[in-house]
């Protein structure tokens, strides 16, 4: 199997005569972990909807799961992927768990994780009858990366997954996504909170106005890491790093 | 196309729809409202209620459903649904039908309410086979409905959409309209024979069923 998930090749995406992506070119590998910085309209959710199939783009290539020079178009291969946007992508009139048996029924005849599994492994209780819509932010966030979860995708993308998200669930999050890379799963995620996702990167891509900057290994080497449960993970130490500057 | 997808959807739409009302309930408002102010209008006789009656009923029906019509896609705007269920294996159409579907029962549902009240103001006693509406009915809102789905589905990323739906869908329904009006005064005045009209409603439906189902992935991804 390929080391390569996905390729952008001269991507640009244009919005009537302004361009959100000019012309990049980037490979992911599997099982890595990117972290994409830039400043607001930099680009940053155009490239995760253009790599989840959601845009098409203008110019240039996108090739998604190419395996032995067989690559696939995003669109083709939507449904291995993970998608999580600033919104919820719930029904706000379901409960949580409604929303994600829902979902997970779409997802017939795959290996999905069961809805309640994946609530309790963000921190939800499945047994919350209370409708998403009057979830605070916080468990939207939540309920929304379980809605994710229950495909078991092998490219995650998460725009913002920390935003509105109190230090104890964003902490939550970061063990899950460390466990997601150890399977081998690739993670793209968009964040301005650069010092809670950085030592979980294993690349940092900067956008500027559309056009990549850089793409710098990541400040952590995650090479021999050791497993998500250990104390010591960059993750934790980040985490202890971000909980003193808050106290 | 697996009928197990449509299912599920159809029994997620009927799900929101029960726990708010939103869609029944304006429809209902809403045709209670035509029925009696055309009634109060005109004052017809028996005579005249049965010339003019199918035509009420179908003018009542069609601007009721469309209050519900342009809310179809709603709640899959919000928050981005729409883009979840574009990402999953689930093929476009059954989405589609099953919400089709959901919308023709909450129709069904404000039709069948309205139809004593109807006769109740109209005075209203058919002279050919009565039991024809109950084919006349369907078809001609099933026809309303399976376009007014999809046209809602190809106004969504449009700003106006609640303007611009009426107007895409009131000229392309005009046959259906034509073939349940013809129909149902037939059935209504004994005069004609509704047969007729009633074979090209069938025929609009499965046309435009079938379009619609063919042109509804193109409809769902696009940007």
């Amino acid at each position: 199997m390929s080391s390569i998930i996905a390729e952008f090749d001269e991507v640009s995406k244009l919005y009537g005569t302004f361009a959100a992506l000019r012309k990049v070119s980037v490979r992911l590998e599997r099982g890595r972990c990117y972290l994409v910085l830039g400043e607001n309209g930099a680009g940053k959710s155009t490239l995760l909807r253009t790599l989840a199939g959601l845009l098409k783009p203008s110019y240039g290539k996108v090739r998604v799961f190419g395996a032995d020079g067989q690559a696939e178009d995003p669109m083709e291969a939507r449904e291995r992927i993970g998608y999580m946007s600033h919104a919820t992508m719930l029904y706000d009139e379901f409960s949580g768990v409604e929303n994600l048996r829902y979902f997970a029924s779409l997802y017939r005849g795959r290996d999905c994780v069961a809805p309640e599994e994946a609530l309790r492994s963000v921190g939800l209780d499945p047994t919350l009858a209370r409708p998403v819509g009057q979830y605070s932010q916080g468990m939207k966030q939540r309920a929304s990366l379980a809605r994710v979860l229950i495909s078991r995708p092998e490219l995650l993308l998460l725009d913002e997954p920390f935003s509105n998200m109190d230090i104890g669930s964003a902490h939550q999050m970061l063990r899950l996504l460390e466990k997601f890379r150890t399977e081998q799963r690739t993670i793209v995620l968009t964040t301005h909170q650069r010092e809670l996702a950085e030592p979980l990167a294993d690349f940092v891509l900067t956008l500027q106005a559309g056009a990549v900057v850089s793409l710098e290994d990541g400040p952590y080497d995650h090479s021999n890491a050791p497993k998500p449960s250990a104390l010591g993970t960059p993750v934790n130490t980040a985490l202890r790093f971000v909980e003193g500057s808050i106290r | 196309m697996r009928p197990s997808y449509f299912l599920t959807h159809l029994k997620k739409d009927l799900q929101l729809e029960w726990r708010s009302k939103d869609a029944i309930n304006s429809m209902l408002f809403f045709g209670l409202l035509v029925v009696v102010l055309f009634s109060l209008a005109f004052d017809p006789t028996r005579a005249v209620s049965r010339q003019i009656a199918g035509g009420i009923l179908c003018v009542a029906t069609m601007f009721a459903a469309v209050s519900a019509l342009n809310q179809a896609w709603a709640r899959e705007l919000r928050n981005q649904v729409l883009d979840a269920l574009r990402m999953t294996p689930a093929p476009g159409a059954s989405l589609f039908l099953g919400k089709a579907l959901a919308n023709f029962l909450f129709v069904m549902v404000v039709e069948v309410v309205l139809a004593p009240v109807f006769v109740m103001f109209y005075n209203l006693r058919a002279l050919g086979n009565a039991w024809l509406l109950l084919l006349v009915l369907p078809l001609g809102t099933w026809a309303l409905i399976v376009n007014g789905v999809f046209f809602a589905a190809l106004s969504i990323r449009t700003r106006n959409r609640e303007m611009l739906l009426p107007l895409i869908l009131f000229p392309i329904f005009i046959p259906a309209l034509l073939g349940m009006v013809m129909s149902a005064t037939g059935i209504l005045t004994g005069a004609t024979d509704p047969i007729l009209w009633i074979k090209m409603l069938a025929a609009y439906d499965v046309i435009f069923t079938t379009v619609c189902m063919m042109l509804f992935e193109v409809i769902l991804h696009a940007e």
